[in-house]
């Protein structure tokens, strides 16, 4: 019996917080205090953080790829628009979550297409879906206001106490709890048997379907879930920037997101947070120092990673504060290891 | 004596080529039945249709006395059919550990289960255990797959068929490409497994057909060229000719 329960001990170990994830969630509280002039880009970064890990949950987790995941975002954004500018549901909270759902039914209709195909269909297959749904909102200017996008959204308090301000506040500490909710329950969902069977699927469908996994209907339900996922985080962006147009399908939207998994890794959750900090920041310190040429860097950047090897930057990254929890908390104590080692 | 699992006039073509050529096997409940046959018979083919990875032109498949013939691979599964491949089909990121809980949990439902965390069931785990523990790898159980000896392999690819508790389970190939030295552990789990599992096996290696088989069937070129026990195949002029060529088999 006490087999068994080692069993239990080791089955549970991804599933147990680690300092480490304490440590990150208590920064990105602090961060909401130390830079109160701020706001909108860290607003801007949570809500790129929800979206990647809604692409990590397909990518990493089930091996999906896309290349059209605004979709979602777009779907979601339009969709929170609405809610508020015709005043339907005026709780922002109430219309993140009937937003979200939006973007579900259409994630949940498309899967079926989706997950039919090998890598190069289904890149192709979530382009298009993105590139129709983005000619359709111009074609149906009537209701999304086509080019101009949607104007004059005015959100209503949240929970009907607490108002957006000027400043960016109530947005960023409203994204940051929507955001810990959904990570919460992100890693509830990789935890599990089902997540467990989504990695099984990535690693070798024929053995999969082989110990009686359904493969077909668990694909679906990922990328439905994830298309909720997306689909908050674009709604997300209308709720804090009272505006939705056109772009929140355009295809650079879907393409970042990719660029930002390549910068934080995929597979355990955290690499869509912190690719979209890194990435963000990047793209801010390169569009300052050149304006026209932020590009060119990024794509450097990009280039080196791929060179050098993801594992061998976080490992040099993570030296220095492991050496200071070395030195603090003895040479026993848990220290930061890269994604692959722990 | 009541038949576990049969095919009945089963045809199977890849383009012009006839690779099952009417076949119609019957595997009792509860033999030990090895089908064997030269390199290139289609057996690993027969395999593949008898499991649901590929679709027979023509013929039907009973499991304990029902048609599975167009039923999917993990449907089979549940219904208690389950296979070793040839070769290794496993999942390289995940562990020994990962691996049979996951296939445990499939087997008792809780495959879909989004809200639990894996390594919360007793049953689950218990059961995780003992097999980790019967296949020699609980001392490996937390080391990524890719990085287990190929011996290990071989034993979680058996292991994590047996999760599934088969009925009926198809072993192709176990020991191919097992060194010497660990081939032993391979064959004690075969030679112990249950006799209530009907076990129907593909090998090449006639030591361990004629150590393990108490009926063989013998495939050449897709059609069944003859079935018996053992030392009736041994003898047989026929299989000697196509398949054994001028060996002599002790028996």
């Amino acid at each position: 019996m006490s087999a068994a329960s080692d069993v239990g001990y080791h089955a549970q170990r991804q599933a147990r917080w680690h300092y480490g994830e304490i440590a990150f969630w208590l920064i990105v509280l602090a961060c909401g205090f130390a830079f109160p002039s701020r706001y909108l880009i860290m607003t801007d970064i949570l809500r790129l953080a929800l979206f990647a890990m809604s692409l990590d949950l397909i990518l990493g987790y089930a091996g999906i790829v896309s290349l059209g995941h605004a979709a979602f975002f777009g779907v979601g954004a339009y969709a929170a628009g609405l809610l508020a500018l015709h005043g339907i549901v005026k709780e922002p909270v109430l219309a993140l979550i009937v937003a979200g759902l939006a973007a579900m039914v259409l994630g949940f209709a498309t899967s079926f297409l989706v997950i039919r195909g090998v890598d190069l269909t289904r890149l192709m297959v979530t382009l298009g879906i993105a590139l129709l749904l983005e000619a359709l909102a111009e074609r149906f200017s009537n209701i999304t206001g086509g080019t101009d996008g949607l104007q004059g959204i005015e959100m209503q308090p949240i929970f009907g106490e607490i108002p957006f301000d000027m400043f960016g506040k109530a947005g960023f500490f409203y994204s940051l709890a929507v955001l810990f909710l959904l990570f919460l329950l992100a890693r509830r969902v990789v935890n599990s048997p089902f997540g467990l069977s989504l990695r099984a699927i990535k690693n070798n469908p024929l053995r999969a379907a082989a110990i009686g996994i359904p493969v077909n209907r668990r694909l679906v339900a990922i990328y439905t879930l994830a298309a909720f996922y997306a689909g908050i985080a674009g709604a997300l962006f209308t709720q804090t920037t009272a505006i939705a147009s056109l772009d929140v399908f355009a295809f650079e939207r879907s393409a970042d997101l990719m660029l930002v998994l390549v910068i934080g890794g995929t597979g355990y959750l955290y690499g869509g947070l912190v690719g979209a900090v890194i990435f963000r920041l990047l793209q801010e310190l390169f569009s300052t120092i050149t304006p026209q040429y932020w590009q060119f860097w990024i794509g450097l950047v990009l280039v080196v990673i791929v060179l050098v090897g993801r594992q061998r930057l976080h490992r040099w990254v993570l030296y220095v504060p492991n050496l200071i929890i070395r030195r603090i908390a003895g040479r026993k104590a848990i220290v930061a290891v890269p994604e692959s080692d722990s | 004596m009541t038949i576990a699992l049969e095919t009945q006039n089963l045809e199977k073509q890849f383009g012009g080529l006839r690779v099952t050529r009417d076949l119609s096997l019957k595997v009792e409940q509860g033999a030990r039945h090895a089908l064997i046959g030269p390199n290139g018979a289609g057996k690993t083919t027969v395999i593949n249709q008898l499991t649901g990875v590929l679709k027979p032109n023509s013929g039907r498949i009973l499991l304990e006395g029902q048609d599975i013939t167009d039923l999917p691979v993990h449907k089979r599964v549940l219904r208690g059919l389950s296979r070793t491949f040839q070769i290794n089909q496993l999942y390289p990121d995940l562990t020994p550990l990962e691996t049979i809980g996951l296939a445990v949990s499939e087997r008792l439902g809780h495959g879909g289960d989004w809200w639990r965390r894996m390594g919360t069931r007793s049953d689950v785990n218990g059961e995780t255990a003992d097999l980790l523990s019967r296949f020699h790898l609980l001392d490996v159980m937390n080391e990524e797959t890719v990085t287990l000896p190929y011996g290990k392999q071989r034993l979680l690819e058996i292991a994590v068929a047996i999760a599934a508790k088969p009925r009926v389970l198809l072993l192709d190939e176990p020991a191919a490409g097992v060194p010497e030295s660990e081939r032993h552990d391979i064959l004690a789990v075969v030679g112990s497994l249950p006799r209530d599992v009907t076990v129907l096996l593909i090998e090449h290696d006639m030591d361990l057909v004629f150590s393990f088989a108490d009926r063989i069937s013998v495939l050449v070129s897709g059609a069944l060229l003859t079935e018996g026990r053992p030392e009736e195949v041994a003898r047989d002029p026929q299989v000697k000719a196509v398949y054994l060529g001028e060996e002599a088999v002790d028996v």
